[in-house]
């Protein structure tokens, strides 16, 4: 049954083969079966290939160096802004300006903003609206823009069944609103949230909309115009990239407007001792090295999955994602947060399991090869909205099996018995 | 495969999970502290009472998985009625349990069921969760010494 999923990308074992690590096995020579890509993705032979390559034969610094290498390095560099644009469509090349993570992005976004003068700042009697299932990256900067200028941070509530409560839309986002931040998709409920709806809303008033996308960008096909975003980031680990990269796409229009972020070589147009002019976008917010290797891996990892095609990613998503959801539903005191339809949802699963700690859960399911995170997974709000403490979360990707699923469950099962619940 | 995990779920600490001792807060108290451990979210109240040089009582409430759970009935049995310095002794030695990577052979004099907790110090992931009270406890004793010198 589960070899006829309809949905599946249809190279799936060859797909597997392009991800070393899938082949390993774990303590006791079981195979494992990682589920656990909300929280990081596997990276693909190519991205590591690519790198390993940068590293041994194009290694430089970017922009400032005049020999061959440091040419050759800079192209790459640059040429991965390029893959990313174009992964995203945004319009421009310089609107895409590269960061730590996703979450250095988002910084950089509420400390610019917290430091703008004219429209743009944010003051006492403004506000910053954001949502209850935001990752706590999506909420920290914002509450410490807020403390800082003295506006007012509000939020959307939450649905019993794990959808944003848009009702009182109106009277959240207001004449006062200076922006609005949200997530595309939560890293706990799942939801895929209606960030176009709510950016209407939010231009209407004249606020900006901010889309945390670290979870959309993996499993959707992105274009970030459409999205009605006026800045969308992600983090390079979770789309078969490295770790420590990001990326914070703006309109160009507002990125110009914002001062800089973190001062230093690169993001300079000349330095005088007494003041600075800075660079143009997107360098002005690129300040020191940047991650150039990490840059490199990027690119190749977006194309990867431009290779594979983001429609048949997003579908292969849906299919195990509902195929998992039917799966889970059968195992007795199991409870999934969020949405039960795997159309309105992303791929990561948050459950509780009755009588077992979310920690114990993942642990005998660990000792079973199955790899899941246990926890608040960085969404302490949500989990409090439900009056969850914290829970256990399988979420697949493009290399996930149906028989991986069934691995899940079956571990389940054995973890009840194992605690002799039920 | 099983056999680290039955080392970390040993019996005593499923009993321990299942049937805490002392739990629930109590008057009276010198001190009471809140300890969460920030990555899991697990979290305890503990309230220490200190009389004529002896932990008097230890009381909490807590949330969190097996390990942490039963930890802290394990903690709570065995310090309560113990004078402050031996206490203090018995903290120590399960902290060096706890953090000698599975090579630290528990004295089961000192640490009584807390020997049980030997099988968590192979999981560096779960070493934290069994400190979570013990450390809570540290901090609230000092607090009430403090207060009642
Ligand atoms: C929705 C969401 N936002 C932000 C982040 C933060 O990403 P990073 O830790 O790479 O900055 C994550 C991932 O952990 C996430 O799932």
């Amino acid at each position: 049954m589960a070899a006829t999923l309809e949905g599946l990308l249809p190279e799936l074992e060859v797909i597997r083969k392009d991800f070393p690590i899938l082949a390993r096995t774990v303590a006791g020579g079981l195979p494992l079966v990682y589920l656990d890509s909300a929280n990081t993705s596997q990276k693909p032979q190519v991205v590591i290939d690519t790198m390993v390559d940068h590293l041994e034969r194009h290694n430089a610094n970017v922009a400032r160096a005049m020999h061959q290498l440091g040419a050759e390095s800079s192209e790459a560099f640059e040429s991965a802004r390029d893959r990313v644009a174009a992964f995203i469509k945004a319009p421009s090349r310089d609107e895409v300006v590269f960061t730590k993570n996703a979450s250095e992005a988002l910084n950089l976004v509420a400390n610019t903003l917290a430091w703008a003068r004219g429209p743009l700042a944010v003051g006492e009697g403004d506000e910053v609206v954001i949502t209850e299932m935001e990752h706590h990256s999506n909420i920290v900067p914002w509450q410490l823009l807020t403390e800082r200028t003295g506006a007012t941070l509000r939020w959307f509530g939450l649905t019993e069944d794990g959808h944003l409560d848009t009702s009182n839309i109106v009277d959240l986002i207001t004449e006062r609103t200076k922006v609005v931040s949200l997530t595309w998709v939560s890293n706990m409920l799942g939801t895929v949230n209606p960030v176009a709806e709510i950016a209407r809303r939010a231009h209407e008033v004249g606020a900006i909309v901010v889309v945390d996308a670290s979870q959309a960008v993996p499993q959707i096909p992105v274009d970030v115009v459409a999205s009605g975003a006026d800045v969308l980031v992600f983090t390079g680990h979770k789309v078969v990239g490295p770790t420590g990269i990001g990326v914070l796409w703006g309109r160009r229009e507002l990125l110009e407007q914002l001062p800089p972020f973190l001062g230093g070589g690169e993001m300079i147009e000349t330095v005088t001792m007494q003041r600075s002019t800075y660079a143009g976008i997107p360098h002005r917010f690129e300040a020191g090295t940047p991650p150039i290797v990490e840059a490199v891996g990027l690119g190749a990892a977006v194309d990867y999955l431009d290779h594979i095609g983001m429609e048949n990613i997003h579908r292969h998503e849906q299919a195990i994602t509902g195929y998992a959801l039917d799966g889970l539903a059968t195992v007795p005191g199991l409870t999934v947060l969020g949405p039960l339809q795997a159309t309105q949802r992303g791929g990561a699963i948050s459950f509780e399991l009755d009588g077992v700690h979310p920690h114990d859960v993942a642990q005998v399911l660990d000792a079973r090869g199955v790899a899941v995170r246990a926890g608040h997974h960085c969404a302490k709000p949500a989990h409090q909205r439900y009056g969850v403490q914290s829970s256990t979360r399988a979420s697949s990707y493009l290399y996930t099996t149906p028989a991986e699923i069934d691995a899940l469950v079956e571990a389940l099962e054995y973890t009840r018995s194992y605690f002799k619940v039920g | 495969m099983s056999t680290d995990l039955d080392a970390m779920y040993q019996e005593i600490i499923l009993d321990h999970y299942k049937n805490p001792l002392h739990k629930g807060l109590r008057d009276p108290f010198q001190a009471e502290v809140h300890h969460v451990n920030p990555t899991c979210g697990d979290e305890v109240t503990l309230r220490v009472q200190v009389a004529d040089g002896l932990v008097s009582d230890v009381s909490y409430d807590s949330v969190g998985c097996s390990i942490s759970q039963a930890s802290a009935s394990v903690m709570a049995d065995l310090l309560i009625g113990k004078p402050v310095e031996e206490a203090m002794a018995v903290h120590e030695s399960f902290l060096a349990l706890m953090q000698g990577r599975g090579s630290v052979e528990p004295d089961e004099d000192v640490l009584e069921d807390g020997i049980a907790f030997a099988g968590v110090a192979k999981f560096p992931a779960r070493v934290k969760c069994a400190l979570l009270s013990w450390m809570a406890w540290k901090d609230a004793t000092a607090q009430a010494l403090e207060e009642k010198p």
